[in-house]
């Protein structure tokens, strides 16, 4: 009771918004749960779903396989679905502070060529599978973890290319920075799509997924550096000094002295760049990549699912939070871990 | 010395100039399979199913392609792309055959720098309208509110039709065709408009679809046909009679299920056409079981259209114009001989 009082109705205007809160989480709450959970259908045909009033869940479990999957053949699913359960694997060992170490990124080293054969296979027996069927999920995950593992420390370097004393350095990394900045991201996957296969030599042709993610990447890396220059800049000129007066050279006063305090301050916005980037890789759609969200659609377009876009979507919209919810709170672990003032304290 | 240099000059530019004019077929036979360009998200045309297998009348067209210069219908990839896509991927050799639902129109045929073969699909802009309406004309719509899909000619083609009859309509402009099925179904238009095609399946939607109908009216040519880049005959023709195969072999009365059958016809068009008398396949570079080859693991074209698109799929579409010329339709292919 105590702490109903303290935290909803302290003041006239508090209780007022905790009655219209209410009020709405009434009016909306229970339907939802009546059309989502209680008279929905998990496992009907789409017929029977269609005189039913409730959620109709069969779309995501009829289609599953093509939704996760995409156009990888029917009876391979084990490949990318082993991949797709290392690379789960190691992130929850990176996640956890004391697993982190050498070995785990001899794992690393390991698990990616690993996951890169199975998806693509043509040694060991395995069947080899075009990158071009590559779809749905290990798609997602692929643009995404390769796209944010690239493009982070590209982006570190072209922070250090701006704040550079070395003119052409600075100036290209200037006209790099700005010119990816002043176009979105849509803009570069279609030159990547359709303007860039045009300049190839004849009979060349790079696979659509490769084109996606350097476009990603690239993208990506411009944000980074710009919030990373802000952290360069953000330290101490006293931080730079001790370090020179100390006799390190340039690479050994940013790997030491520099670096580790700048990135450790820009840990919240980087993040969220790198989130807004992991949304950013369903954009490829418009490329006609089939990520997860476009098998979702496509399974949409066949008449026997049509009308049944709002299930499709609320799981869409489950997935992308998973991965989002789960790197900001990877982001707030690291800030805690690394945070050697004790500066915040846990509230 | 400079003349050296002049001849070495010249052996590399013939050289590249070689290299550039190597045929299309040579480099698809090179590849060992075709890339066909396809939609990706239309049911019925080109669309894969719950196991990610391609299905539909535009991707049966490209199986029937590798047919013929392979013998092997699994020689394709399908490569989907979106419309603004399209034409550059063929432009850019991306892929080697354009089959999804594109209309046939004069510029893209020109300033697009494409070619267009046989229509392997007649479509037309048509009108859904509820029955307790009784409407059955769309001469009748005079005032009706209509839902429809922005920016698109379907849109250009309902204002035209409705000021060439001089009538009133009021349109419902609604971006995505979920919402604009739901829009319609719910009763805030009258009518709905866009490809009969597509209207067959968005009547399956309906909550109840003998509620509706489809009017008879079609208002607009959309004529879909495969496409191929300019300046390359021989690849044209290939394409272009693998289409017309299909038509001919429904003429010819030839199926999937009879093919070998038809080896010992005494007809000898149909002698021809499946290569028992040869020469038809030399003439286009392809071996003489071509066309045999397309029927006896693709299909003719009706089978394919009954198979992706008629009446007894979900799209429930009759053949109209799409029937062969002997029976009403345009389907009309020239002969081989």
């Amino acid at each position: 009771m105590g702490w109903i009082k303290k935290n909803l109705f302290s003041t006239p205007f508090n209780s007022i918004l905790t009655v219209i809160t209410l009020f709405i989480l009434l009016k909306t709450a229970p339907p939802f749960i009546k059309w989502a959970f209680i008279e929905s259908s998990w496992f009907a045909e789409s017929e029977v779903c269609k005189s039913g009033s409730g959620a109709c869940w069969s779309v995501i479990t009829y289609n599953l396989r093509f939704i996760i999957f995409g156009f990888y053949p029917y009876e391979e699913h084990w490949r990318p679905f082993t991949s797709m359960i290392i690379l789960f694997i190691l992130l929850y060992f990176t996640k956890n502070k004391k697993y982190r170490s050498k070995r785990l990124l001899g794992f690393w080293i390991a698990g990616l060529p690993i996951m890169g054969i199975l998806m693509k296979g043509g040694i060991f027996g395995l069947t080899p599978v075009n990158s071009a069927n590559w779809g749905g999920l290990p798609l997602t995950l692929l643009l995404a973890v390769f796209g944010l593992a690239a493009a982070y420390p590209l982006g570190v370097i072209l922070a250090l290319g701006r704040i550079s004393k070395m003119p052409a350095i600075k100036a290209l990394c200037i006209v790099y920075i700005e010119l990816i900045r002043g176009v979105p991201l849509i803009s570069l996957l279609f030159m990547s799509s359709i303007i860039f296969p045009l300049f190839l030599p004849e009979g060349v042709t790079i696979s659509k997924i490769i084109r996606a993610q350097v476009a990603i990447i690239l993208f990506t890396a411009a944000y980074v550096a710009e919030v990373v220059r802000g952290g360069l800049q953000g330290m101490d000129k006293g931080q730079y000094e001790a370090a020179a007066s100390l006799g390190l050279n340039y690479y050994m006063s940013m790997r030491l002295i520099i670096l580790p305090q700048a990135l450790k301050i820009v840990i919240p916005p980087t993040v969220s760049i790198l989130i807004s980037a992991f949304k950013d890789t369903s954009l490829v759609v418009i490329i006609a990549l089939y990520d997860i969200l476009k098998t979702s659609q496509t399974v949409l377009s066949n008449p026997k699912w049509m009308g049944f876009s709002s299930e499709v979507y609320i799981f869409i919209a489950v997935l992308y939070f998973t991965g989002c919810f789960s790197m900001s709170n990877f982001s707030r672990k690291l800030e805690k871990e690394l945070d050697t003032e004790k500066r915040f304290n846990e509230k | 010395m400079r003349y050296l240099k002049a001849i070495l000059l010249s052996v590399v530019l013939v050289a590249f100039a070689v290299v550039c004019a190597a045929g299309t077929l040579d480099e698809v036979k090179k590849r060992g399979y075709i890339k066909a360009g396809v939609n990706g998200s239309v049911f019925g045309f080109g669309m894969p199913n719950d196991k990610g297998v391609w299905k539909g009348l535009d991707v049966d067209t490209a199986k029937a392609i590798a047919a013929a210069i392979f013998g092997d219908t699994s020689k394709v990839e399908f490569i989907p792309l979106t419309a603004v896509q399209r034409l550059t991927a063929l432009q850019s050799k991306e892929i080697d055959v354009l089959c999804r639902n594109t209309t046939r129109t004069l510029t893209r045929e020109t300033t697009n720098g494409i070619n267009f073969v046989h229509v392997n699909y007649y479509d037309g802009q048509g009108f859904l309208v509820p029955k307790k309406l009784g409407i059955k004309s769309a001469k009748e719509l005079s005032g009706a509110t209509i839902c429809v899909l922005p920016g698109t000619t379907t849109e250009m083609n309902v204002a035209d039709f409705f000021r060439t009859n001089k009538m009133d309509w009021k349109p419902v402009v609604i971006e995505q065709s979920a919402e604009l099925n739901k829009a319609f179904f719910s009763g805030r238009c009258d009518c709905l408009t866009s490809d009969a095609s597509q209207l067959a399946g968005q009547r399956a939607v309906a909550p109840n679809p003998n509620d509706y109908e489809i009017l008879p009216e079609i208002i607009s040519k959309e004529p879909l046909a495969p496409a191929v880049r300019h300046g390359d005959d021989q690849w044209f023709d290939i394409v272009n009679f693998a289409v017309m195969a299909l038509i001919n072999a429904e003429e010819f009365g030839i199926t999937s299920a009879n093919a070998d059958k038809k080896l010992n016809s005494e007809n000898p068009e149909i002698k021809r056409f499946l290569g028992v008398i040869p020469g038809m396949g030399e003439a286009l570079g392809l071996s003489d079981k071509w066309a045999y080859n397309i029927v006896k693991q693709v299909g003719n074209y009706g089978e394919i259209f009954e198979r992706n698109v008629g009446e007894n799929t979900s799209l429930g579409i009759k053949r109209g114009f799409n029937a062969l010329w002997t029976e009403g339709g345009l389907m009309y292919a020239p002969p081989f001989r």
